[in-house]
């Protein structure tokens, strides 16, 4: 089941030309880039593991475009995300946030029912991903070897 | 059979002519160019060079249209010369002119020295230069005084880490950003000598040569003008009678020797007005005399 969360999600996925098209625009705005990994699928995680601190000097995509290909080699397989934060005041949010990277198979969500008092029902969303530790979530490709968000 | 082919080769070629001149009319060569020539005081071969880069560019853009690519060029330079003779300046317009003449997107200037790439820890280094490439992307990266970024007494020196990265974005990303890097030329001899990876790396090497006489004059109208001063007659005649004398003393900077005793020149013209008479017309506040400029010690030798 595709993941869709974030801009462009009901979208085929963005190429690169694409990405740094969007880039562009965010700059243009005068928005911070970030990048963030997961592999925690589910639309309530909105922690992501950080790709280094947002970029707030960038001139261009093309440093932005560099990162995210890191990140993509670093972190195989797994959901990546670009967000766009806006320090204007009043704002202070993140104004554009779409998948750069997902991983090649999503195996999706399953609907747990748990009793609650009075036999009433609660439902409860969970990714079958997690039924896997962390770091071997999406097993398709080999498991990294190195503790993830390790930069350099 | 090779005369047919030759026939139909040209005839491509014919219906794909390129208007050079209408290229050059529609990127606006000549203008920053013009400007360059214009603002800056001599410097010769860096303007013949300059000149000679444009026209690559612009002929790269012609040969594209037409479907012969070549891969982006290489623009890295480095600029080599004494104290005071614009490198800096120059860099400041490079962005500029590139910008103008398409090589670089957005044209701004990132500024750095041996501080802003080099860490002070195991781990540090990285991160650090990454984030200085990263924001000179789409523009310059201008390195003042990069020799400082090797240090051959100390091999286990975080600079050489530094080198590396650059050079790889150097050659990889070519397109992405145009790397300065400027120094004065014995020094930046050795540190070539020492790196040879960067100096394959830097197609355009520039030397800046020294003012002569007439140019230092030049300058010194320049910056006065610039400032909304002027020199009297006399003023000019003693001027030109430092320029003479300063370049014989030693500490000679070009251009920032004489800046810096026009910034003199200005304090004791400001002391004589407040300590001589009560008026002082427009005239008199903005004209610099031979009184202000031959109190300097140099005319004390």
């Amino acid at each position: 089941m595709r993941v869709t969360q974030g801009t462009f999600s009901f979208l085929p996925d963005l190429t690169d030309r694409q990405i740094v098209a969007q880039l562009e625009y965010c700059l243009q705005q005068n928005w911070a880039v970030s990048i963030e990994f997961t592999d925690d699928p589910h639309p309530r995680n909105t922690y992501w593991d950080m790709w280094g601190p947002p970029m707030f000097d960038l001139r261009d995509a093309a440093g932005a475009m560099s990162e995210i290909k890191a990140c993509r080699e670093a972190n195989p397989n797994t959901y990546v995300r670009v967000s766009a934060f806006d320090s204007t005041r009043g704002w202070e949010t993140v104004r554009l946030s779409f998948f750069v990277q997902r991983p090649a198979e999503e195996p999706g969500f399953r609907l747990e029912r748990v009793e609650a008092a009075g036999r009433m029902i609660r439902y409860a969303v969970r990714a079958y991903s997690l039924d896997r530790p962390a770091g071997q979530r999406y097993p398709s490709v080999e498991p990294a070897t190195e503790p993830r968000g390790r930069r350099s | 059979m090779t005369i047919a082919n030759a026939a139909t080769t040209l005839g491509a070629v014919a219906g794909e002519v390129v208007d050079l001149k209408a290229l050059r009319a529609e990127t606006d060569i000549a203008t920053p160019i013009a400007e360059l020539d214009r603002d800056l005081v001599g410097l010769a071969p860096v303007k013949q060079r300059l000149r000679e880069i444009a026209a690559f560019l612009l002929v790269t853009r012609a040969r594209e249209q037409v479907g012969l690519t070549s891969g982006a060029p290489t623009l890295h330079m480095a600029f080599t010369g004494n104290p005071g003779t614009g490198k800096t300046t120059v860099a400041l317009r490079m962005a500029n002119i590139l910008h103008r003449l398409g090589y670089v997107r957005r044209g701004h200037l990132v500024a750095v020295t041996r501080d802003d790439l080099v860490g002070q820890y195991i781990g540090h280094t990285a991160p650090k230069t990454k984030e200085v490439l990263r924001r000179a992307m789409g523009g310059v990266l201008f390195i003042d005084e990069a020799y400082y970024l090797h240090r051959p007494e100390n091999e286990k020196d975080y600079g050489q880490e530094a080198i590396e990265i650059l050079l790889q974005v150097m050659e990889n990303q070519r397109e992405d950003l145009v790397v300065i890097l400027a120094g004065y030329r014995a020094r930046m001899d050795t540190f070539f000598a020492s790196n040879p990876g960067v100096r394959s790396r830097v197609a355009h090497h520039i030397d800046f040569p020294d003012y002569d006489d007439g140019e230092l004059l030049a300058i010194a109208e320049t910056l006065v003008g610039d400032s909304h001063y002027r020199l009297s007659p006399a003023a000019r005649e003693a001027m030109s009678e430092y320029i003479v004398r300063r370049r014989r003393q030693p500490g000679f900077a070009n251009a920032r020797s004489i800046r810096n005793a026009l910034d003199r020149a200005r304090l004791r013209h400001a002391m004589r007005l407040c300590e001589g008479s009560a008026i002082a017309d427009r005239e008199i506040l903005q004209t610099i005399d031979a009184e202000d400029i031959r109190a300097s010690r140099v005319f004390a030798s």
